[in-house]
């Protein structure tokens, strides 16, 4: 493992070509309201928020209006100054209808953010950050929307050494990460101090893929001299970013199957959330608007977009100009975003891109292609970051062998990056086949 | 603002792929070959070229066939029988009477592929086994091998080549011996340019090592070969046959000649490493390859007959599935992964 640790990398993955030159060198806009914006209860892994606000009431942007219901869950907050006109189920990005907050922002407000209850890093405790942290409202902007406070509190007998923060952006098209390095470097060193005070680790690791070297030496020279960090550059691969691939290359050590970070003694952050971090905390203010990347060739303002929480994808193509061919649009990346089947769904804190394909990279120029039968040519084995057999795994997803696949080929360990699917010249859904039979094994072993 | 369009494609991620395609890998193969093809044609004259496309017909029809008989949609456009079909062209002998080039086509192909299910089900290599089945049905005729670069072999069909089904071929010539069986009857080695070169007698493609070797080396930059079964046979042949060398040098060649000569370059870089019948992990590849090597020494030195690249693979077919269950990746986070 060291020698894979002195490389920066990881073992196996693709290269998808990166895309990111559209955007790469645009400063983050801000983007304009919506007619109406919409708020989910649930954008994060967990328990749904609790709404504290009713129908018809006035709320000002950045107020909070739902608060967490238990531990796995956060605040959210009025995206604008407006009006709730409803708090009514609308559909999301996987299909289900999920409560959500309809405000109608105030065409003449201001707009202006009230600050609210400041977490002063010199006074405060570790739990005070935690909870803070909490408040805000604050998830993984990465994509996985996992409650970051959550993170923070390893499990009883877990020590917690190394941060590593994800600034590795390994997707193609999206530049939003790479913007907030360039443009917030302040706020993620604030950040960083925050989740030092909070999880007591000693020493920092900011990851890098190559094709970013400007925020790189913007990191490296912006860094105050008091705090222990490095910043380590990965060659461009992908899924580097993924965590455990981050761990492997710059740790040279593996989280167990079925683990957690905390059991190496890691914890890894992204880059914009921890930003977000140390932008929200001392303004005691929560996340009502993200930063993300409008793109791909079906888009012609591409652009990288601070946007509110609930702006509908209808609203965000058409104000960037979506194209008259555009056939698909999905949320995030290319390689792990899913698809949107409806463009009246929201944007939500773990949407970090919306990319417009048109017709000439879908459909009949490339989508419907012939799917052929399996020729063992290892493809998927060399891709697999996590080092699993996916040409297995696929014969056995065919004939539903769920459980056979979960017990024999650690099918549960898989993360979806979509590698194997990526380069199988059979064009085998692979991927969709493992996302299928993980849900199926849940289902199998909740009866 | 324009009205977005109504209807969206939805589909499941990833949304970019990177353009491989079965079809567009065994176009390489076979573009690979051609190089091997061109000069067998060269050496051995019209009598190759007809074995050649009589096997290459053979195993496209009946895979296309066989296919409208069983109601499916031809397979033939996938060019994996294409490959078959001419790989299994490659090892017959110059002078074979096409009507056995045929039966053979039809058995490989109907046999050793088709009835396992088609493209990625065969467990054996489908050349090989319609070679097999050959030199188990008409072992004198595919032990007879005619000289390379005769005068005449632009002008004249070899009458054996014409010969009626199920009659006895009549030889122009007298047969050569290839440079395995003299090694193996008279003790004597062939010079290793001569065999590097593809001078000496043989199976239509399998003399000219170099060319076989530029093919490989094709697939291997374009990624679409594991290397690593073609150098595990070289090296345990190699290691094997040096060994016994120095025991005995007057009774046993040396590695150079074992590589170069008889059917191990075709066998080892084209008919080895046949992506569906070689196991999956590159662990794996290594030891499927080592097996080769042993077999194919212990079949040329001790077996009854010359040559065993054959049989080394298709044996080695046969163990592949076995190897894919006995080495596994090893699983991220298990393991020797965790301390």
């Amino acid at each position: 493992m060291l020698h894979f640790a002195r490389k920066n990398t990881f073992r196996h993955g693709v290269h998808p070509p990166e895309n990111k030159d559209d955007t790469a060198h645009l400063p983050i806009r801000q983007f304009p309201f919506a007619p109406v914006l919409i708020v989910p209860l649930s954008q994060h892994l967990g328990k749904p928020a609790r709404p504290v606000v009713r129908e018809g009431q006035e709320v000002i942007r950045g107020e909070t209006i739902a608060e967490a219901d238990g531990f796995v869950s956060v605040a959210m907050h009025a995206p604008a100054s407006g009006m709730v006109r409803r708090i009514t189920l609308a559909p999301s990005i996987a299909g289900h209808m999920i409560p959500s907050v309809f405000i109608e922002p105030f065409p003449a407000s201001t707009q202006e953010v009230d600050d609210g209850e400041p977490c002063p890093l010199d006074t405060a405790t570790p739990d005070e950050i935690v909870q803070a942290i909490q408040r805000a409202g604050i998830v993984g902007l990465g994509g996985a929307a996992f409650p970051t406070h959550v993170k923070l509190k390893p499990p009883e007998g877990k020590q917690l050494d190394t941060l590593f923060i994800n600034g590795v952006e390994c997707e193609p098209y999206l530049t939003t990460d790479h913007r907030v390095m360039l443009e917030q470097t302040d706020d993620i060193f604030m950040g960083i101090r925050y989740l030092l005070k909070a999880t007591g680790t000693r020493e920092v690791i900011i990851a890098i893929e190559a094709n970013k070297p400007d925020a790189a030496d913007r990191l490296r020279q912006g860094c105050p001299g008091d705090l222990p960090v490095t910043v380590r550059v990965s060659p461009v691969k992908y899924p580097q970013g993924a965590e455990k691939m981050v761990f492997s290359a710059l740790l040279g050590r593996e989280v167990p199957s079925g683990g957690l970070p905390a059991d190496i003694n890691a914890i890894c952050c992204n880059v914009a959330t921890t930003a977000e971090i140390g932008r929200l905390l001392p303004r005691g203010r929560g996340i009502q608007e993200r930063v993300i990347t409008i793109g791909g060739p079906g888009v012609a303002k591409r652009g990288n977009y601070r946007i509110p929480i609930g702006t509908p994808v209808r609203f965000a193509l058409e104000a960037c100009g979506a194209a008259d061919n555009i056939s698909r649009v999905f949320m995030g990346g290319p390689m792990m975003g899913p698809s949107v089947s409806n463009l009246d769904i929201p944007i939500t804190k773990g949407t970090s891109g919306i990319i417009a394909f048109t017709t000439a990279e879908t459909g009949e120029a490339t989508g419907h292609r012939k799917v052929y039968p399996c020729i063992h040519c290892a493809r998927c084995v060399e891709a697999c970051p996590i080092f699993l057999n996916p040409s297995q795994l696929g014969l056995l997803a065919k004939v539903e062998e769920y459980e056979r696949m979960a017990e024999e080929y650690h099918l549960m360990d898989c993360f979806e990056c979509g590698a194997c699917s990526y380069v199988c010249p059979s064009h085998i859904p692979l991927v969709q086949y493992f996302r299928l039979a993980k849900k199926m094994v849940r289902k199998l072993s909740a009866a | 603002m324009a009205e977005l369009k109504k209807y969206l494609e939805i589909g499941s991620s990833p949304h970019i792929t990177d353009g491989a395609s079965v079809d567009v890998i065994m176009r390489n193969v076979f573009l690979a070959l051609l190089p091997v093809t061109v000069f067998a044609i060269y050496a051995f004259g019209i009598g190759a070229a007809l074995v050649l496309a009589t096997a290459t017909i053979s195993c496209i029809l009946t895979e296309h066939l066989l296919c409208k008989a069983t109601g499916a949609p031809s397979t033939v456009g996938d060019w994996s029988v294409a490959i078959t079909g001419l790989l299994y062209g490659l090892t017959l002998p110059p002078g074979l009477p096409l009507w056995m080039v045929a039966v053979g086509g039809v058995f490989g192909v109907g046999i050793g592929k088709f009835l396992f299910g088609g493209l990625g089900s065969n467990a054996f290599n489908p050349a090989l086994v319609g070679r097999a089945f050959l030199q188990a049905a008409f072992p004198q005729a595919m032990t007879h091998w005619q000289y390379p670069f005769l005068e005449n072999r632009f002008e004249q069909v070899p009458t054996s080549v014409l010969a009626m089904p199920f009659a006895e071929p009549a030889y122009d010539a007298a047969t050569a011996a290839t440079p395995l069986a003299r090694m193996k009857f008279e003790a004597l080695f062939a010079e290793t340019p001569e065999l590097m070169a593809g001078l000496t007698t043989g199976s239509v493609g399998e003399t000219c090592g170099v060319l076989i070797l530029l093919g490989g080396l094709y697939l291997v930059v374009r990624n679409f070969m594991n290397w690593r079964i073609p150098v595990s046979i070289f090296m345990a042949v190699a290691v094997m046959t040096w060994i016994f060398q120095q025991i005995d040098p007057a009774t046993y060649p040396g590695p150079l000649f074992m590589l170069f000569s008889g059917g191990l370059m075709l066998g080892a870089v084209f008919m080895a490493t046949d992506m569906v019948a070689s196991p999956i992990t590159n662990p794996g590849c290594w030891l499927y390859g080592v097996l080769i090597g042993v077999l194919v020494v212990v079949i040329r030195f001790w077996g009854g007959m010359p040559e065993g690249v054959m049989y080394a693979i298709l044996l080695a077919n046969a163990v592949s599935p076995h190897i894919d269950n006995l080495i596994q990746p090893r699983v991220y986070g298990t393991g020797r992964g965790v301390q």
